[in-house]
């Protein structure tokens, strides 16, 4: 696998863990929460090379 | 629990429900294998990588079968799948792999070449990923592929595709697209490597003429036709007449644009001695203005907003209530690939292939395309592939 894309899945991978974060911190705003959730999945599939 | 945190929890559990069902359907189609039989005329099957080591083992490595002759005469190569949505090409493949038998000369068939695309599927359109063909022992089920490599094989795309070698700048998805990477590069993405292994079988296996089998929208010109650079003009409107003549059908010619760079008519001719045609059949699935993409739109080919676009004259082909059926279409691809065999022995008697086994046009119409796929279970183990 390029280097290139073995940076793209860190970097899917990092995303992935700002994503869950904010998920964690948000506490009032029900929209960010489920748009944080939404997000993520490209980039698990991705991760998982399903998609 | 405060009532977010509640929330919070049903929101992950839906999402993850959604992602888990999503991603097994997705996985199941890039790694569902379609069956292939090698029919009577099949000598020997290869690897695209036998012409290009560095694919070896990718998702881009792909099936090549030999259909070999006892006397000695032209060579062709048939490549399907190039772009693996329009699904008639490689329906065609199958009909050739698992009936043709040459006895002079010899044809090579390439039923999935892009087996990245074909292993891909297109977001946001809502296609279906698999399709089945009704055959006289059951349904043969086949996946429904993208146009494009999948980014999990090649990534990441460039902000502009600049082509090898003439850099014209290209649409940046064209880098996984197999009919703008030709004539393709050992050590460039891999898609480029692909049409180069292909190059490598045109250029070592001494081809004389090669057929990319495609489908195209009814509101695009370039559809129901052959497209031919220079070189294979004659043969190609030689076809395209006689075809109309006695088979009843169009399809007419386009002349492959010097211009504009990458695809197999233009680049095959170019780069090698082979004289390239592309084949292109209706394919109403793949216009934008019609109602949801199921199933029956991809086989049978009705759609009332088409048919009110060609009441209004908008469709570059006949359109009416029976639609654009799969099995005509398929048939007119292998009546045609027929005639181009004729005609090239006709030109060309050193360059003689004879076929038999392939059915025509009016076959395919009345028998369906299931009537010539083998049953995989009624063979033995060793002449079944994958694809």
């Amino acid at each position: 696998m390029p280097i290139i894309m073995v940076i793209y899945y860190i970097f899917s991978i990092c995303l992935i863990g700002m994503l869950f974060y904010n998920f964690i911190k948000e506490k009032e705003n029900k929209t960010d929460i489920l748009l944080y959730l939404i997000v993520a999945i490209p980039f698990i599939l991705r991760v998982l090379r399903i998609k | 629990m405060t009532r977010i945190q509640r929330l919070k929890i049903i929101m992950l559990t839906i999402v993850a429900i959604i992602t888990v069902i999503a991603g097994i359907q997705l996985y199941q189609h890039r790694h569902y294998q379609i069956p292939i039989v090698a029919g009577p005329g099949v000598t020997r099957v290869g690897k695209l990588s036998d012409y290009h080591e560095e694919i070896k083992g990718t998702m881009a490595d792909t099936n090549v079968f030999f259909l070999e002759g006892k006397e000695e005469g032209g060579s062709m190569l048939i490549i399907a799948n190039t772009h693996a949505n329009e699904i008639v090409a490689g329906l065609t493949a199958f009909m050739l792999v698992e009936n043709a038998v040459i006895e002079k000369g010899r044809v090579i068939v390439i039923p999935q070449f892009n087996n990245s695309g074909s292993r891909n599927t297109r977001s946001g359109d809502g296609y279906p990923l698999f399709f089945d063909i009704d055959t006289p022992w059951g349904s043969k089920t086949l996946r429904m592929g993208n146009r494009d490599a999948s980014p999990l094989e090649q990534w990441p795309d460039p902000l502009i595709y600049v082509h090898y070698p003439d850099r014209q700048l290209m649409s940046y998805l064209d880098v996984r697209n197999t009919n703008r990477t030709w004539p393709g590069r050992p050590d460039g993405p891999l898609m480029e490597q692909v049409c180069y292994a292909a190059m490598e079988l045109i250029r070592n296996e001494n081809i004389d003429a090669v057929i990319d089998i495609h489908g195209a929208e009814t509101m695009f010109p370039v559809t129901n036709c052959i497209v031919a650079p220079q070189k294979s003009m004659r043969i190609a409107t030689m076809a395209s007449m006689t075809v109309k003549a006695k088979e009843g059908f169009d399809n007419h010619v386009e002349p492959s644009p010097s211009g504009f760079r990458g695809l197999s008519h233009r680049e095959i001719g170019d780069f090698s001695d082979a004289m390239p045609f592309l084949l292109e059949a209706p394919l109403p699935f793949l216009d934008q203005p019609t109602g949801p993409k199921t199933m029956d739109l991809l086989l049978v080919g009705k759609d009332p907003f088409l048919l009110s676009l060609s009441e209004k004259g908008m469709l570059f082909v006949p359109y009416d209530e029976e639609g654009w059926p799969i099995r005509n279409r398929a048939g007119q691809h292998t009546s045609v690939i027929l005639e181009i065999i004729n005609q090239m022995t006709k030109q060309y008697p050193e360059k003689e292939i004879i076929a038999t086994g392939i059915p025509k046009y009016k076959e395919v119409v009345e028998n369906g395309i299931g009537y010539y796929l083998t049953d995989p279970s009624s063979v033995d183990a060793e002449k079944i592939y994958y694809e």
